[in-house]
Order: C-alpha cells, then structure tokens, then sequence
C-alpha cells in the first residue's frame, strides 16, 4: 500500500513551524518511513500531484496569494491543521490589524525617514507590481478563510507536539495532546 | 462568633465558616474553581463571571456568593465548563493576546486558563481592536491591548496602596482603565512598588526592564495547569 501524503506551507509565516518540524531529530528518519511528501518546502514540489492525507498550514493569510494556496489546501488535504500562531490567529504579521492598510504602506514605503541606507526608493513608491499579490485588508486566521480540522498552537509548536499529533493523525488514533504540548509561546 | 456552615459541591460535602464565599470555602476545601478578576488578598468583584457555579440550580458567581447550610453548588459540569470556555475565548478575541511576545507568557492567568480548558484556538471571530499603551512613567506602563478588565489594579490601587490610580471609563465595548491623571501614568504618584503592578493577571500592567527574567521551563504554568496548588491541599 502506498504511503500517505503530507502536504506543508508557509503563508504568512516566518518558516518557524517548519524548523521546529524539522527538529524531531532522529525521528525524521521514521516520518520518512510513514508518509511522503507532496507539496512542500520540504521537497520543493510547487503543485499537488494527488490526494494528500495531512495538510499542515504555516501562518495566517495577508494577500490574496495565501487565500488561493489556503484554498488549494483544503481541496486536497483530507485533514487540515493550522500549524502555529499565526495560523490560527494571525500573529506577528496581525499587528498590523488595528491599522489602515493604506497607513502601513505610507509607514513603510512612502514616508521620507524610511530613505536610508538599506531602502533604495527615491520616488517614494508604494510597490505596485502586477507581480506583487495583492495585501488584503487586514491578516485573517486561516480558520476564518476555509474549514481547519486541527489547531496546534505554539510559537512554533514544539516537535514534540508536531510528532505526536502526526503520529496520532497517522495511525487512525485521536490527537489527545497532553498540558505541557499545549502552548501559546 | 463564627458558626460552621455545611454545603456540597458537586456531590462533595465541604464545611465552611459563615461569612465566608463559596470559593473561600471551596479553596480551604482543596476545590478549584476557575476564576480571574478574584484574588485572596482584594475585595471581590464579581466582573468575570469565570467562577460562575450552579447553587441550587441557579448560576452564581462563587466569589461573591456567601455561603449557606445545605447549599448544593455544582462546580465542573459540562454545562459550566463550556461557559468558562467561552468567557475565555470571547476574552481571547476582544483584545490582542499577542502570546508570543509578551513578556508575562508562562506566567499569565488569561494564558493558564486556556491552557486548562485545552483550548487550541478561539471559536470566535477575532475583533482586532485598536488599543493603546502608555509608556510614559519610567518604571511601570500599561498595554491596554492585554487588558481584560478584571478591576485588579483599581482593587489594588485603591484598597492596598491607597492611591486611586487607576479607574474605568466608557461603558461596553469602549470601557478601559484610565489613570488619575489629565495625560498619562507618568503624571500620576503611581510608582514601580505599589501592589497594583504585582495583581494584573495578564500583562497589561507590566513592570519596565523585567523582560523575560525566567526561562522557558520554569514559568508558573510551564508544567502544572492553574489551580493545581488549590487542588494540592
């Protein structure tokens, strides 16, 4: 029988819920035994190329780029976890909520002491690049974007915490995390 | 003269003094009941409604409710602790809980109860308030995005250190500890010793250059839920 999939992103996340995955240690060697990878920064594979069983999601979603990715996601995945604080409310990135979008932009961009030595933009441009996926109003939790199955707090959760719902997940067992696996930090 | 009071929670018989509150009474007993704006050493307030129990099949809040003879209070059914849960996340969701960053993570009440209840995420929508700090005193400042108006400060300001320095103004959604002064905390007599700055169950009131003095590990809630020291005796 073949192996189950797992799929991972980062939206709007720092890619510190992937180190901590990547800190199981030794235990890689067995995750490697139980799944394989579809999508992922892990292997580098940019498209599904099937069904996957597990869909882990790093960070929350800022543009319209995470929305469609987040989308994508739960089309495939048959269990989606928001991995993280910023999944699952935004985080670091959502401090900018209680803000305009307009005024954080002007902030960065178009203000004249932002002229220094490591931002080279004279004319003051906000960047508007066809290229460039549109900001949306304010950093949504992906739970109020698509249906999420689990949540796995923690700033990144620890791998210990990764593993264990994993594993769990893996084996048809339910996700009962213990007191000290349940973290916000 | 004090007469002994008899009472059960959740089927438990538990004996108290008269004069006492049900959770003075449950907290001599060994019995935790979860709680936020009530600490021992303040005056109850009765404003967070997380140690809302059953007395005689009509919900109470423990810290304000006294004690009588044959009283049958439920504590941890599954009715109440679905209310606790939500008062929880609601208060989760009306401010910016930024956990990550804050300097009293690990050792934040807010933050212990959720980790009790087991909570993952809020099933609320977050609100993303806009909120605002008042850094202006040299030793102490105040992060209103923390702040879960449990009245502690006030309690303390008021009735430990004698000062009134802190108060609430607004009503609803708009209520929020104001300072006694025109500006701002720096204008006050407020100082870096008063029992206010020790009492805030989040980290809305926070001691400056303190950071993050304990590690990782060795918080207060690192390893044993909140209430597990009730639950010791």
């Amino acid at each position: 029988m073949a192996k189950p999939k797992v799929a991972t992103t980062s939206l709007a996340g720092c890619f510190g819920c992937h180190m901590s995955l990547l800190d199981i240690d030794e235990r890689i060697l067995k995750l490697v035994e139980l799944v394989d990878f579809d999508k992922s920064p892990v292997d580098d594979i940019k498209e599904f190329t099937g069904r996957c069983a597990v869909g882990l999601i790093e960070g929350g979603c800022a543009n319209e780029e995470n929305v469609r990715v987040l989308q994508d996601f739960r089309r495939h995945c048959d269990v989606l976890i928001s991995v993280g604080d910023c999944a699952i409310n935004g985080g670091i990135p959502a401090m900018r909520n209680g803000i305009a979008l307009m005024e954080c932009l002007q902030e960065a961009y178009s203000t004249d002491h932002r002229l220094g030595p490591k931002v080279h933009n004279p004319d003051n441009v906000i960047p508007n690049d066809p290229e460039l996926p549109l900001l949306l109003d304010k950093v949504y939790p992906c739970h109020e974007v698509v249906k999420i199955d689990y949540h796995l707090p923690g700033c990144p959760p620890p791998a210990d915490t990764l593993w264990e719902a994993l594993v769990a997940l893996l084996s048809d067992k339910p996700v009962a995390l213990p007191y000290e696996l349940i973290k916000y930090d | 003269m004090s007469n002994t009071i008899t009472f059960t929670i959740d089927g438990v018989e538990v004996t108290g003094q008269s004069g006492q509150t049900i959770m003075e009474a449950a907290d001599a007993a060994g019995i935790y009941i979860p709680r936020l704006c009530a600490l021992e050493e303040l005056a109850p307030h009765g404003s967070c409604r997380v140690c809302t129990v059953m007395v005689n099949g009509r919900p109470q809040a423990a810290c304000t409710q006294p004690i009588a003879e044959g009283m049958v209070v439920e504590n941890e059914t599954e009715q109440l602790l679905a209310i606790r849960r939500d008062i929880i996340d609601m208060l989760f969701v009306e401010g910016n809980h930024f956990c990550m960053f804050c300097e009293k993570s690990g050792n934040c009440e807010l933050q212990a109860l959720a980790y009790r209840f087991g909570i993952a995420a809020p099933r609320f929508p977050y609100l993303f308030p806009k909120r605002d700090i008042d850094a202006t005193h040299p030793d102490i400042f105040i992060d209103r995005n923390r702040c879960i108006l449990c009245g502690r400060c006030v309690r303390a300001s008021r009735d430990i250190d004698g000062k009134n320095v802190f108060e609430f103004v607004g009503r609803g959604f708009d209520k929020r500890v104001a300072v006694n002064a025109e500006a701002n905390l720096a204008d006050t007599d407020a100082a870096v010793t008063d029992e206010a700055v020790n009492v805030c169950p989040t980290g809305a009131l926070l001691k400056k250059r303190v950071g993050y003095a304990i590690p990782v590990g060795q918080r207060k809630y690192d390893h044993k839920p909140i209430g597990s020291d009730i639950e010791k005796k």
